[in-house]
């Protein structure tokens, strides 16, 4: 009966070595991965178990935990002005995870980062708690409060974006409608049913959705820089004054469709200023046509186009497409056909215009520090591209000046100031049948030429009047006092 | 079949006088570890949830030291020859549970939830504490009161009436309760007993006792087919028999565990006895069969099937399938050296926490480090338990060991595998760690007869008397 009973013992073995093996691959190979399972809720018990750090503007929080009882959580997120700051923070909730800044330096405002290990480790050791970090933004309290009063005022759709062009930092990133993140931070029922408002399907207005970095329109006439940067870094044009050969009407080429302007306007062979003032689009189509498809893809790209940006918080790629009929091109050059663009691309698209040529790399994140307000990482600016010359750069900004000073930009001027910028009206829709989209970029520049703001507002406005839609009307007041915001701030 | 023949020849007898120490003093060392172990870990707990040694420290302490010192002088009386290790480890399980359990009682969480569904949270350590007592005193009594294992051999058929009858027990309309869909359990003056646990022991005196006397009609009057030994129709029946028990145990009481516990153990008594490997075969075909059967029709069987396939893909819709992924999440969280004791988050696997799944807290909180520890414990009481197997003198014996020491490794396996998703969950208790007082009282009832078949093999023979032939002549002086 031995022999048996010492197979039997070695089965045995085998069982309890299954057993051991399981034990590792469940504990060493794939613990990470069961620890960071998106089922698992130790994930939120971990980041509420501490007061969470905040997220800085200006020198203040505009977040806070406050204690909370009776669940598995010891803190609470709170937001100070929550709807306006939403497109920036993101969302931090017991219930239903985090998304933008708080989930992104999660690891930092929960205090769990890898930086943050020797800390924790002599913490654990004197017996202190843990604590989080903090996330110091390059926002611009008063320029964000601008820009989404702006907004509120209005009460149609929109987003308001302003970077500092010589260094890229995001001065105010405003979306309209916005929601409160602190109505959904908790875990109770009431929290549930404030999701469930917040959902696109309940809500077709869609607060939860950041149109400043997550949505993309035709960018209309505003794209119109873009196309006179390339026509002069091309040579098509050597200045800003010289005539442009424009016929007027002027067909497409490949079609016998004449491209429009918008009402009896002085296009033919106008220079770049005068079409830039006015907004031809003959000028400018027959410019994408003449550079072709391929050069006006490589002057997007420059600009930024075709990439998303993390700033940290991503952005969607804005689209200028790349296998186009002339004709296409004429009218992608203009704003229209394919092209979509952020109002981060747009606003990035102005910085480098006012940045004399060169693209600095959008960020919002200044510096990440430790709980005891040491500086762990600081975020240098950094150059993205340079899309055009310096003298080109001027040109272009003379023109736009002169678009706020005697053209459709009038409604951005600001005293002492000198102000350049570009209106734009974008059709979408079915054969355009819904509401233009109003769009004003612009840029404010002090007397020794360098540039504190570079603005990009887009306003979707269900409820206006489709006459009464321009870039210069709806948007351009928007972006004036942002830039007024942000002017003043450094005076 | 004698393996404990004495080298010493200087004696007629095959088994010398002067046999094994009684290693009773290795018991009693090794013993002080098991209750100094469980007492550190209970004070760590205290000091990681409040920050202060717990105030019941010392009578735990004092709870698990007097169980181990009355264990170990029973054991110095009446079996003073027994397996060293068996007590120790067991009492090392015991009070590692204890701690564990004691740690779920201070979740919040758990008391939440517990006050949610009963309106009122009972903390389960005490209770758990009894029971450990009962089991200890059932202990004493087998060693007490069980001169020798192979009086039970007079049983055999009662035991297979009485096990039967506990199996079935839970089914019967007023004693049995049906708790979350199985029906394991009855209610006796307020108790609830899972009669499965004691009928373990019972039926494996019944194997034990059958399989000796047909042995060899089950090994030898076979037929040889395609390279297997069929046995006869009239020797198959009670296979088949208990084969059908085991599927009706499974299917009427929801009871997957138990009916594959049974059945394994059969197989392996069955192999012992005949030493014939066609039995496992069959054994392996029959219970196939019998589980693919049951998978297809049964759907709590298929819930659980999904749930170990893919415990994330169907983690908010199904509970079976959310419960084996919070385990599994808890294990994986706690990583390689764990969160330390009360300070895990095993407790959101809320539902049987403390007990079915009272492995998953160790996995979380003593990482696998603890886990791999834990394995070698039971590993350890399985090689006793086949070592007695192997010592034991009687065929009676042999078996009797091996079945429960079979028993106990498929146990182990099943409960382990099932909370780490090796293999489907059955609705099991891990011995001495899980909550549960049945299978507390079974398993140290276990123990203590593995340890007499143990002294009874390892005891020496008496001194063979003196001869009188041998004795010089006596000169009787005027």
């Amino acid at each position: 009966m031995n022999k048996p009973l010492r197979r039997i013992a070695i089965f045995c073995g085998f069982l309890v070595l299954a057993l051991l093996i399981r034990g590792n691959w469940l504990q060493y190979v794939q613990a990470d991965e069961l620890q960071k399972n998106k089922h698992n809720r130790r994930i939120a018990i971990e980041r509420y178990e501490q007061p969470r750090g905040d997220i800085i503007v200006d020198g203040k929080p505009i977040t806070g935990s406050k204690e909370t009882s009776g669940s598995d959580f010891e803190y609470k997120r709170t937001y100070k002005d929550g709807p306006m700051w939403a497109p920036v923070t993101g969302y931090a909730s017991q219930a239903f995870g985090a998304n933008q800044l708080e989930s992104i330096e999660d690891g930092i405002l929960t205090g769990n980062d890898d930086r943050l290990f020797f800390r924790n480790t002599l913490d654990m050791l004197t017996g202190k708690n843990k604590e989080g970090g903090n996330v110091v933004t390059t926002l611009d309290g008063a320029a964000q409060k601008a820009a989404y009063n702006g907004l509120k005022q209005r009460g149609g759709k929109g987003s308001v974006v302003a970077i500092e062009p010589s260094t890229g930092k995001i001065l105010a990133l405003a979306s309209f409608p916005s929601y409160d993140p602190s109505t959904i931070a908790g875990n109770s029922d009431k929290d549930a049913e404030a999701w469930q408002k917040l959902q696109k399907k309940e809500n077709p207005n869609d607060p939860m959705l950041n149109r400043a970095l997550r949505e993309v329109y035709p960018p209309g006439s505003t794209f119109k820089v873009l196309t006179a940067a390339a026509a002069l870094e091309e040579g098509l044009y050597k200045s800003a004054d010289e005539k442009t050969d424009t016929p007027l009407p002027w067909t497409m080429p490949g079609t016998t469709t004449d491209l429009p302007n918008d009402g009896d306007l002085p296009c033919k062979d106008a220079s770049l200023r005068e079409a830039l003032r006015v907004s031809c689009n003959t000028v400018f189509g027959k410019i994408g046509a003449d550079l072709g498809n391929d050069k006006m893809l490589e002057y997007a790209k420059k600009f930024g186009f075709t990439e998303e940006q993390f700033t940290p918080v991503r952005s969607s790629a804005s689209v200028f497409s790349d296998d186009m009929e002339p004709s296409e091109t004429a009218l992608s050059s203009i704003g229209q056909f394919n092209t979509a663009t952020t109002p981060l691309q747009m606003a990035m698209v102005t910085a480098a215009i006012a940045n004399n040529g060169t693209l600095m790399k959008p960020y919002m994140v200044d510096e990440l520090q430790a709980p005891s307000l040491d500086t762990i990482e600081k975020t240098e600016p950094e150059e993205l591209s340079k899309p055009m010359s310096a003298e080109n750069a001027q040109i272009l900004q003379s023109m736009m000046e002169t678009v706020v000073s005697e053209g459709t930009g009038g409604k951005a001027k600001i005293d002492g100031v000198t102000v350049g910028g570009k209106t734009g009206t974008a059709q979408h829709g079915v054969d355009n049948s819904e509401n233009p989209y109003a769009w004003f970029i612009s840029y404010a520049k002090g007397e020794d030429g360098s540039s504190p703001v570079a603005v990009a507002v887009i306003i979707e406005d269900d409820d206006a009047v489709r006459g009464d839609i321009s870039g210069g009307g709806l948007a351009a007041p928007i972006a004036k006092s942002v830039m007024e915001a942000v002017v003043k701030g450094r005076q | 079949m004698s393996s404990t023949t004495n080298p010493s020849a200087q004696h007629t007898s095959t088994i010398g006088a002067i046999g094994a120490p009684s290693r009773r003093n290795t018991e009693l060392a090794l013993l002080a570890f098991a209750v100094v172990i469980p007492v550190f870990a209970y004070a760590n707990v205290g000091l990681a949830i409040d920050g202060s040694v717990p105030s019941g420290l010392l009578a735990y302490g004092l709870g698990l030291g007097l169980m181990a010192a009355v264990g170990h002088l029973v054991m110095r009386k009446f079996a003073a020859y027994a397996d060293p290790l068996l007590l120790p480890l067991a009492t090392l399980l015991n009070g590692l549970g204890l701690v564990v359990i004691w740690r779920l009682d201070q979740s919040e969480r758990l008391q939440n939830l517990a006050e949610r569904q009963y309106g009122v949270f009972s903390p389960s350590a005490p209770n758990q504490l009894l029971y450990s007592a009962v089991g200890l005193a059932l202990f004493v009594a087998v060693l007490v009161f069980l001169k020798d294992h192979r009086i039970l051999q007079r049983y055999t058929y009662i035991s297979m009436v009485g096990a039967l009858v506990l199996l079935l027990l839970p089914l019967v309309p007023g004693v049995g309760a049906d708790v979350f869909g199985a029906k394991i359990w009855i209610s006796v003056a307020g108790f609830s007993i899972q009669p499965g646990e004691f009928a373990k022991i019972i039926i494996a005196i019944f194997f034990s006792g059958y399989l000796m006397v047909k042995r060899d009609a089950l090994a030898l009057a076979s037929r040889r087919f395609m390279g297997l030994y069929l046995p006869r129709g009239r020797d198959l029946g009670p296979i088949i028999t208990i084969w059908a028990v085991s599927l009706l145990i499974l299917i009427f009481e929801n009871d997957l565990g138990t009916s594959l516990l049974f059945f394994g153990m059969f197989v392996i008594m069955l192999y012992v006895a005949t030493e014939r490997t066609s039995w496992i075969v069959i054994g392996l075909l029959m219970s196939s069969v019998g589980a693919v059967g049951v998978a297809s029709f049964a759907s709590h069987v298929q819930a659980r099937v999904d749930a170990w396939l893919d415990p994330f893909g169907c983690y908010q819709t199904s509970g079976a399938c959310e419960q084996i992924g919070q385990s599994i999440m808890s294990f994986g969280s706690g990583g390689v050296v764990g969160t330390g004791l009360g300070q895990g988050n095993s407790d959101l696997i809320g539902f049987a926490a403390n007990s079915d799944f009272v492995f998953s807290t160790f996995g979380e909180e003593l990482g696998l480090a603890g886990v791999m520890a834990i394995f070698l414990l039971y590993g350890l009481i399985i090689e006793r338990g086949v070592r007695t197997a192997l010592a034991a003198r009687d065929p009676f014996g042999k078996l009797f060991a091996i079945g429960l020491s079979g028993a106990f490794a498929l146990q182990v396996f099943v409960v382990a595998g099932g909370v780490m998703g090796l293999i489907p969950l059955t609705g099991m208790t891990m011995p001495f760690l899980a909550a549960g007082g049945s299978s507390v009282i079974a398993n140290w009832a276990l123990v203590g007869i593995l340890l007499r078949i143990s002294d009874t093999a390892r005891r020496p023979a008496p001194a063979p008397a003196s001869n009188p032939d041998a004795e010089m002549t006596q000169v009787v002086r005027p």
